[in-house]
């Protein structure tokens, strides 16, 4: 153990470490966090350690120095959406309120690793999405545009350029054929967990309490603010909550009155058997909901769209895995014969237009992070920066100024696939 | 989720033959309702870890609207009615406020969604 610059106590990784731990029979590692019994205070109290919740709290020490904070969470820390998702990093947003907060994602996602002395396996292998008509193309050629001026990257390719890439795509489907594809080069994916881990170190070792097995029962609240939260580890005090429950955000929101723009539902995603190196990209079809990588194992990593109903299981039903089979065999015929070896579902907070939500509640003290539908993976490190500005501050974030909760009465939705208030359709 | 479902006007059909289209809570307002009912019967759920009841069509089948009921989190459906049945039983319980006279009137005569 020994004291890093910015990092407080934490010992440091690196490829020295791992040797000369090597060479000491692996017997001198130290947990990476601390296992701390909640105190009676805190300025600070995040409800949920995922990646968002982790984030925030790493962001809340780094960026502003706040470090009298608790992040508690009902299971282990990661367990749940962070480790249940398909890994996909990617900033192709067409909207304005959404792409330059996504845009700010992808850069910490560049600069992580470093920042974290942690391996979260970033990998920038390209995002391209397909697609199969002219309407389509135009479609994507706007959204491109639309990413560039925000300041990212796009490419339009032509039928001969994706051909180049990923030659094993079915480009002569005859109700679907290929045209072409949008490209992000700087998208990719990177290690689900490690990014919880490297947020969970980071915070720690900055003296953030990290209170695992710690299940938020209620809220309590007096002459209009709230004051703490009952957990199943006993009452714990605080000036500020925050809620970043993903999936649980309505029962947790429930706890202080509120109900909110969001139904859980569930999301399943598939691993297949380890196949020698086969699709370098991120590859997402344009006739269906589907995306594929391929893991570093050499696993096809890939999924779908929701089950459609509500659901709190983190399972889904085998009308979808067949669908998903379906699409996936539709866009690569060849992969019709690989075993696929595990399936998971992750519970979704599906907002009513699409987009997240980060911002006060009409509870003062009480502030939300919920809503991100498919999203949020990508979006942890600026939803962890942004939250961690409004807890701090009491003020949004510039770059999350459109994910106000009050924009569904107002008529601001930022609607990215124009379904209307359907939470499931987005 | 359960395999089969008993629709009560076509018997135990198995459960691709229907299509869920979710919380059969919230309760449209009348046209002119005060806004803030309308922003709450389009935007906000009380999204239910545990029994739920939700509108569901027998879309295969003999195309009505059915309320189930079902357990969001283990997925164990536990009734299914037809929805204008639900709706008659909902007008005539009372102290439930806003389940129109209506609707339920034209779906006793067997027809329209609830």
């Amino acid at each position: 153990m020994r004291y890093i610059r910015g990092m407080g106590r934490v010992m440091k990784y690196s490829a020295f470490s791992i040797f000369k731990q090597g060479l000491s029979g692996n017997k001198g590692w130290r947990p990476a966090w601390r296992e701390p019994e909640p105190k009676k205070h805190y300025d600070v109290i995040i409800v949920g350690g995922g990646g968002h919740g982790l984030a925030t709290a790493y962001y809340l020490a780094k960026n502003h120095g706040i470090t009298n904070v608790a992040v508690l969470e009902k299971g282990y820390l990661g367990s749940g959406n962070v480790g249940r998702n398909t890994t996909i990093v990617r900033a192709n947003y067409l909207l304005e309120g959404n792409e330059p907060f996504y845009s700010h994602s992808l850069k910490l996602w560049e600069g992580l690793e470093q920042e974290l002395n942690f391996n979260a396996m970033m990998s920038q292998r390209g995002v391209i999405n397909l697609y199969h008509s002219d309407g389509q193309r135009d479609a994507f050629a706007r959204r491109g545009n639309a990413m560039r001026l925000a300041g990212e990257d796009a490419e339009l390719l032509g039928r001969e350029q994706v051909r180049e890439l990923v030659p094993f795509l079915d480009f002569d489907n005859p109700r679907f054929p290929v045209h072409g594809g949008l490209m992000q080069r700087r998208g990719g994916t990177a290690r689900h967990d490690g990014v919880a881990w490297g947020y969970a170190r980071g915070a720690d070792s900055r003296g953030v309490d990290l209170i695992q097995n710690c299940e938020v029962t209620g809220i309590r609240r007096e002459g209009g603010r709230v004051v703490g939260v009952e957990t199943s580890r006993g009452f714990i005090g605080c000036n500020r909550l925050g809620l970043a429950a993903a999936g649980n955000s309505g029962r947790v929101a429930e706890m202080a009155g509120m109900r909110l723009p969001v139904e859980s539902q569930v999301l399943q995603a598939f691993v297949s058997e380890g196949i020698k190196p086969f699709i370098d990209q991120v590859v997402t079809f344009g006739a269906a909901l589907f995306y594929m990588s391929q893991s570093d194992k050499g696993g096809l990593v890939f999924g779908g769209s929701l089950d459609l109903y509500n659901s709190y299981a983190q399972r889904g039903n085998l009308a979808t895995v067949e669908s998903v089979m379906e699409a996936a065999c539709a866009m690569v015929p060849s992969v019709s014969r690989v075993k696929v070896l595990r399936a998971w579902g992750g519970v979704m907070d599906m907002s009513m237009d699409g987009s997240p939500i980060i911002d006060r509640t009409p509870v003062d003290d009480l502030y939300l992070n919920c809503g991100w539908c498919y999203g949020g993976f990508k979006a942890t490190p600026a939803s962890g920066w942004c939250f961690a500005h409004l807890l701090a501050t009491g003020e949004t974030h510039e770059l999350a100024k459109a994910f106000r909760l009050d924009r569904f009465s107002r008529g601001y939705q930022i609607d990215e696939t124009g379904h209307g208030a359907q939470a499931n359709l987005h | 989720m359960a395999s089969l479902i008993t629709c009560p006007h076509c018997g135990v059909r198995p459960k691709e033959e229907f299509t869920i289209r979710g919380d059969a809570g919230p309760v449209r307002p009348a046209p002119e309702a005060k806004f803030a009912a309308w922003d709450a019967y389009v935007h906000l759920r009380d999204n239910v870890r545990g029994v739920m009841k939700e509108h569901w069509q027998h879309s295969g089948g003999c195309r009505r609207w059915l309320v189930v009921e079902r357990d969001t989190f283990n997925h164990a459906v536990h009734s299914v009615v037809d929805a204008a049945e639900f709706a008659q039983a909902s007008a005539a319980k009372p102290g439930r406020k806003a389940a129109p006279a209506k609707p339920a009137k034209a779906a006793s005569k067997g027809r329209g969604k609830a």
